[in-house]
């Protein structure tokens, strides 16, 4: 009998534990995962939540509801990973051995990284929607926000859909207009990147919908500190940017565990292969979804394609077989712009969102990195799809690799007169 | 991939002027780069840009701020002051080392 241990029992745990029981003859193997608790958070809805679309109450459901039958779900804190001994040690003694593990403990928010940030505003001026209890309290502060300075802050990259503090702004600022405030309210984007987004196309088409929303945009700020007197912002290169509101999103780093044992980067996210989501010098151990360093968006939808991947790799690899199929790196994100309104953006490691359709039979096309109705009811429609499709490890009707289909590709910029180092960094 | 000429070498850099080839770096041309930007390399940039150089060859992609601070002992701020505005970036473009992932 061999073991599969998985940590963690979220969205890519979840997913991998379904899909593998389904695959792994259990006179062979047993499948066991670990998680805290039993609670499965809904992440996505923590987005909406502040603007009262959702009751934290709908977020949460049991974990144990959608670990399949055949799989050990324990609930317990992981304290130590041996890899030389091949066993996982809980925080109460228990002794964990697999065969083989994966890792998908995700990314946690940490904000006391900060100095000042959890102090004496945090929870009264300072709020974060990366937490189920966080974007309670901000959904409570907003509803008696009325003038003044709200400020969006990503403290640095990685985060957990890099989008979302984009969505927040174009929510606040619809949000805002319909409470009639608009005019009383300043909304300032705060970012260590040098413009909306990460990726040219979509940072150029992300930026005009924050401009033309009258909302400020300071980039490249990288946060030194909050000076909770001041109620500003200090960057290292000593900027002040002070609030009245600030909405951050908090330093993500991985699980402690991780960071003791040697095998994540700096933030404690595991090193990995970004083909093959192998950790690195470490053949029977993988990570899958926030938890690892591949430079992909930490988001369900990647998660659910590196799943895909991930166990027909696996299967060939337990059978010492060499892993034929290679993770893209493909993300599939809608973007909640406001008023009923959204944007689909679809893309990989080696390819960026780009503007035109992508077809969907049945339901779409949606439209890309453009604005439409279609787009904002994908997204709510996604909360179903999550709980009955993805975590059940089933298929969902769209293509695991990246496609062109549909995509317009952006002018090359080979044909360019190329000027000698004028980078600008 | 385009080609530029700098002080009389012929190097390869991308459409934003990062070097492409590793090997084609050496401290001449490093200087003539920072000059571009309006740095002036000093002995603190150049032990800067020796971790990054170092690092990148080691790991295979360029080093994140964060990890020239923790790994390479540098504190950010000081990085802030000896390359002013966008660091991470500025360290790259020297050092001869791809753009870093920014994040995605």
């Amino acid at each position: 009998m061999r073991n599969l241990l998985v940590l963690g029992a979220g969205t890519a745990g979840t997913m991998v534990v379904n899909k593998l029981r389904g695959r792994l003859d259990p006179s062979e193997w047993t499948i066991t995962v670990v998680d805290q608790d039993d609670d499965h958070h809904y992440q996505p809805g923590y987005l909406l939540l502040p603007f009262g679309t959702y009751k934290p109450s709908q977020l949460v459901r049991s974990r144990a509801r959608y670990v399949d039958d055949g799989i050990d779900l324990r609930m317990g804190t992981i304290e130590e990973l041996d890899t030389e001994g091949s066993a996982v040690v809980l925080s109460d003694g228990t002794r964990l051995p697999y065969d083989q593990l994966v890792i998908a403990t995700g990314a946690g928010i940490h904000p006391e990284e900060t100095p000042g940030m959890t102090g004496q505003e945090w929870r009264r001026s300072i709020f974060d929607f990366y937490s189920l209890d966080g974007a309670t309290a901000l959904r409570d502060a907003l509803a008696g926000f009325t003038r003044g300075r709200l400020v969006i802050h990503i403290t640095e990259m990685p985060i957990k859909c890099p989008v979302a503090p984009l969505e927040f702004a174009f929510l606040a600022d619809a949000h805002l207009r319909a409470r009639g405030l608009r005019d009383d309210v300043e909304i300032v984007y705060v970012t260590p990147l040098d413009g909306a987004f990460t990726k040219p196309v979509a940072s150029a088409q992300l930026g005009s919908m924050l401009s033309s929303r009258g909302i400020t945009v300071e980039t490249d700020f990288m946060v030194e500190r909050v000076d909770p007197d001041a109620r500003a912002l200090v960057s290292y290169d000593e900027r002040e940017v002070p609030f009245d509101l600030l909405v951050t999103v908090p330093l993500h780093m991985g699980a402690a565990f991780v960071r003791r044992s040697g095998l994540g980067d700096e933030l404690g996210f595991v090193r990995v292969d970004k083909h093959t989501l192998q950790a690195e010098g470490h053949p029977d151990i993988f990570a899958i979804g926030d938890a690892s360093n591949i430079p992909a968006s930490k988001a369900g939808s990647v998660a659910h394609f590196a799943a895909d991947i991930f166990t027909e790799n696996f299967l060939q690899h337990i059978a010492g077989q060499p892993m034929t199929h290679s993770f893209d790196g493909h993300a599939n994100c809608f973007v909640e712009s406001g008023d009923g309104k959204g944007l689909l953006i679809d893309f990989s490691y080696d390819t960026e969102p780009l503007p035109g359709t992508y077809p969907l039979a049945g339901v779409g096309p949606f439209s890309l990195l453009k604005e439409s109705r279609v787009n904002h009811l994908g997204k709510l429609a996604f909360r179903w799809i999550y709980w009955n499709v993805l975590l059940r490890g089933r298929p969902l009707p769209v293509p695991t690799r990246m496609s062109m289909r549909g995509k317009v590709e952006a002018p090359a910029s080979a044909g360019q007169d190329v000027p000698p180092f004028t980078p600008a960094p | 991939m385009p080609v530029a000429t700098l002080n009389g070498t012929t190097i390869h850099v991308n459409d934003e002027g990062f070097m492409t080839e590793f090997a084609e770096w050496d401290e001449d041309i490093a200087r003539a780069l920072a000059a571009n930007i309006g740095i002036e390399l000093t002995d603190d940039h150049m032990a800067v840009i020796g971790f990054v150089r170092s690092d990148y060859a080691a790991q295979g992609e360029s080093p994140t701020l964060r990890r020239v601070a923790t790994v390479g002992g540098v504190p950010t701020k000081r990085l802030f002051a000896l390359f002013p505005k966008k660091p991470a970036k500025k360290m790259s473009y020297i050092a001869g080392v791809p753009k870093p992932v920014g994040c995605v």
